[in-house]
C-alpha cells in the first residue's frame, strides 16, 4: 500500500493545501506543523506558478505573494528536506506542468523521491497527456494523482482505472475558491469511481466551512481545503500561528 | 485508447484541466464533421465573400519596391477585410461552428483588440452573447477598440492579474470557460492553446495562402521567393505560410516582436529567446525563467505581446522549414511610417514588423525575386500610440 493510500485508513482524511513561500517559507513551515497538530492526514504543498490557470483569485494571490518573496523550486526542495526531519505524514506537491517540465522531469521527480514527496498533482495534465510524467513517476515511486471533474462523465471509469495514490474529485465547475454551495451530483461520480478502483477519493474545490467539509467527507474518503486556508494566511501573514486555524 | 492528440513534432497536445477535456473533444468532433460538410463550407464562403470582403487583394507595391531597390514586393491586404484584420477569418469560422454546436455565447481573449472586435462583430451578426477578456494595460493602449467592442454589444472585462496583458487575458478566458461550458464556446484568437484550436484556427486562416497562391500565379505565373508575416501566437503567419509549406523553394519568414531588443528583458521574441515548455494548453517555445515561470514580455505591439508561439510554428522552426527573425519596436515604427509615406497604406503595428524585415532583405535580393508581405491589419488603431512613441502628446 502506498503511503498516500494508508493515510486514508484512519477515517476520513483531511488534506489542507498550502502555497509554499506565502509569504515566506518560515511561515509555511509553521503552518504545515500547525496543520499536522490539527489532524491533517496529507498535506498538499503548492509550488507557485506565474500563471495558475486553474486557480481563483485567492490562490492566485498566494502565488503572486510567494513568487514576489523570491521562492523557487530549489528553495522549496530544501524546505521539504527540513520539514521531513519531523513531519511524517504524506506530502504531495501541487503545481503546474511547466514547473516540472522546465526543471527536467527526471530531475524533479527523482528529487521528490529523495526528499520524501509522495505524490504530484498537476491540474493542467489530463489523462491524455499523463505519459509526459507518468513513466518517470512510476520509476521513482511517486504517485501522479489524477483529477476527475463534474464534466468528466464517461471519462471517469477510464481515469479511475489507472489512478494512483488518491483520486482528486473536483467538486464544481470553474476554478479554485470558496463557494457558498456545491451542487454537483458527487455521489454518482464517487459511485462510478468505486466501481473501477479501490484507491481512495477526496473532494476539493470550494470547501470553505466545517459543515461543507463534513458533508463532502460523507460522500468520499477525504476533503481538500485550499482557498479557505489561504485566506487565513493572507489575513495573518507572517503572524500566522496555531491559533489562527 | 486515449492518447495525446494534435501534435506538431514534439509540440502541441492538450495540457488543460480535466474540466475542459470533454469540451475540446466535442469541439474536435464538430470540427471534423463540419469541415467536410458542403453546407457549412457554403455558408462560410458566403460570409467570407459577402460579409468580410474576401478575397483580399494581392497588391503590387510598386513604389515600395522602387524605394527599396531590390525584390518585387506584393502586399496581401488582410487590412482591407471587414473589421480591419485577418482575425475575422477565424472568428467567422469558429462562430459558425459554435452556432452549429448549439452554443449561444462566445468568449474571447484579445491583445490589440482586433480579435476582440472581430469576435464581437461575429457575435452581433449571429445573435450570440459575447464577453471579451482584455489585459487592463491593453485596454489603455487600445481604448478605441474597447469602445468598438462595447458598441457591438460585447462585454469587455479588463484583466488585472499577472502582467495585465494578452497572456493574462488568455488565462482569464480559460478560467471563464471552465466555469461555463454548456452554452459557451471559447473563440481562441490564434493558432495556440490546446488541440484542436491550433488546427481549427489554421484551417480558417489558410484562406490567406490559398488566395496568395492563386493570385501570384495569375499575376506572375510563378510562386514567390519569400512570404513574410508577423508572429505573436502566429495565426496570420500560419495562414500565410500554410499552402506554401510543401513548396520548399518558398522562404517562409515569421517576424517576432523583439521589443527593445532580444538582448534585453523587454522582448516578446519567443523563438529567439524562449525555450521548450508547457503552458496555455500546449507544448511549445515560451519566454520563461530557469524555473519555468512565464516571463513578463514586452512589445510596442499589443497583438504580439505574448510569451509563447503556436505549436505548428515551433515545429516549422525545429524542421528548419520557416525562419523566425526578431524585429525591434524602433524598426517596426520606422516601417509603419515608411509604408504610410511610400504607399499610402497605414499598416497595423503588428504587420509593420513584417514590413520592417522586408525592408532589410528586399534590397539584398535581385529585382526578379518576389516577396509577399502579409499586411495582417490596418494601423488606424495604432496612430495615437505611435505618435506618443515619437514624443507627440496625442490620446484617443
Amino acid at each position: 500500500m502506498s503511503k498516500i493510500k494508508s493515510a486514508f485508513t484512519n477515517g476520513k482524511a483531511f488534506i489542507p493545501f498550502i502555497t509554499c513561500g506565502d509569504p515566506d517559507l518560515e511561515t509555511t513551515g509553521r503552518i504545515v506543523r500547525a496543520a499536522v497538530e490539527n489532524g491533517a492526514d496529507i498535506i498538499e504543498l503548492g509550488i507557485p506558478f506565474s500563471d495558475p490557470t486553474a486557480e481563483g483569485p485567492v490562490i492566485q494571490g498566494a502565488n503572486v505573494r510567494a513568487l514576489a518573496g523570491g521562492v523557487t523550486t530549489d528553495k522549496i526542495f530544501d524546505f521539504v528536506r527540513s520539514l521531513r526531519k519531523d513531519v511524517k505524514i504524506p506530502l504531495v506537491f501541487m503545481t503546474y506542468s511547466n514547473v516540472v517540465f522546465s526543471y527536467g522531469a527526471k530531475e524533479f521527480i527523482s528529487t521528490c523521491k529523495e526528499i520524501g514527496i509522495d505524490g504530484i498533482i498537476l491540474p493542467d495534465l489530463p489523462f491524455e497527456e499523463k505519459d509526459e510524467f507518468q513513466p518517470i513517476c512510476r520509476e521513482y515511486g511517486v504517485d501522479l494523482i489524477s483529477l476527475i471533474a463534474p464534466t468528466s462523465q464517461k471519462r471517469i471509469a477510464m481515469i479511475a482505472k489507472e489512478a494512483e495514490g488518491f483520486l482528486y474529485i473536483v467538486s464544481s465547475l470553474g476554478v479554485t475558491g470558496t463557494r457558498s454551495e456545491i451542487t454537483t451530483d458527487l455521489s454518482s461520480i464517487v459511485k462510478v469511481v468505486r466501481e473501477n478502483t479501490d484507491i481512495p477519493c477526496a473532494i476539493g474545490f470550494g470547501i470553505s466551512t466545517p459543515e461543507q467539509a463534513e458533508n463532502m467527507s460523507k460522500l468520499s474518503d477525504g476533503v481538500i481545503v485550499g482557498s479557505a486556508i489561504i485566506k487565513l494566511v493572507e489575513k495573518y501573514g507572517k503572524k500566522f500561528c496555531r491559533g489562527c486555524w | 485508447m486515449a492518447e495525446t492528440k494534435g501534435r506538431f513534432g514534439v509540440h502541441g497536445g492538450q495540457y488543460i484541466p480535466e474540466t475542459l477535456m470533454n469540451a475540446v473533444i466535442e469541439l474536435e468532433k464538430a470540427y471534423d464533421h463540419y469541415k467536410n460538410d458542403p453546407e457549412f463550407n457554403r455558408e462560410l464562403s458566403e460570409l467570407f465573400n459577402e460579409y468580410a470582403n474576401r478575397p483580399s487583394r494581392l497588391y503590387y507595391a510598386e513604389k515600395l519596391t522602387k524605394a527599396l531597390g531590390g525584390a518585387k514586393i506584393y502586399l496581401k491586404r488582410e487590412d482591407l477585410n471587414h473589421t480591419g484584420s485577418h482575425k475575422i477569418n477565424n472568428v467567422l469560422g469558429q462562430a459558425l461552428l459554435a452556432k452549429k454546436m448549439g452554443k449561444t455565447r462566445l468568449i474571447a481573449e484579445t491583445g490589440a483588440g482586433q480579435h476582440g472586435v472581430a469576435t464581437a462583430t461575429a457575435a452581433a451578426l449571429m445573435n450570440m452573447e459575447c464577453v471579451v477578456f482584455m489585459g487592463e494595460e491593453d485596454t489603455k493602449r487600445q481604448a478605441l477598440n474597447v469602445y468598438r467592442m462595447k458598441l457591438l454589444g460585447a462585454d469587455v472585462i479588463p484583466v488585472t492579474s499577472g502582467t495585465a496583458t494578452l497572456k493574462d487575458a488568455v488565462s482569464e478566458a480559460m478560467r471563464e470557460w471552465t466555469s461555463r461550458i454548456d452554452d459557451t464556446h471559447y473563440c481562441l484568437g490564434s493558432v495556440m492553446g490546446p488541440h484542436p484550436f491550433p488546427t481549427i484556427v489554421r484551417y480558417f486562416q489558410a484562406v490567406i495562402s490559398r488566395e496568395i497562391k492563386e493570385q501570384i500565379l495569375e499575376k506572375e505565373n510563378r510562386l514567390p521567393d519569400a512570404v513574410i508575416a508577423c508572429v505573436g501566437g502566429g495565426s496570420n503567419a500560419i495562414g500565410s505560410f500554410y499552402h506554401f509549406i510543401e513548396d520548399k523553394e518558398v522562404r517562409l519568414i515569421g517576424c517576432e516582436a523583439a521589443g527593445r531588443g532580444i538582448d534585453t528583458f523587454e522582448t516578446a521574441a519567443t523563438i529567439n529567446t524562449g525555450r521548450l515548455g508547457i503552458f496555455h494548453g500546449m507544448k511549445s517555445y515560451f519566454c520563461q525563467d530557469k524555473y519555468g515561470q512565464i516571463a513578463p514580455v514586452y512589445s510596442i505591439s499589443a497583438g504580439l505581446d505574448y510569451p509563447g508561439i503556436g505549436p505548428e510554428h515551433a515545429n516549422l522552426h525545429d524542421m528548419g522549414r520557416a525562419e523566425y527573425v526578431p524585429v525591434t519596436d524602433e524598426e517596426a515604427v520606422n516601417a509603419f511610417e515608411f509604408l504610410s509615406r511610400t504607399e499610402g497604406i497605414i499598416p497595423a503595428i503588428e504587420s509593420a514588423h513584417a514590413v520592417a524585415h522586408a525592408m532589410k532583405i528586399a534590397p539584398t535580393m535581385d529585382k526578379d525575386k518576389i516577396i509577399v508581405i502579409t499586411i495582417s491589419g490596418r494601423g488606424d488603431k495604432d496612430c495615437a500610440a505611435i505618435a506618443r512613441y515619437r514624443g507627440e502628446d496625442i490620446y484617443e
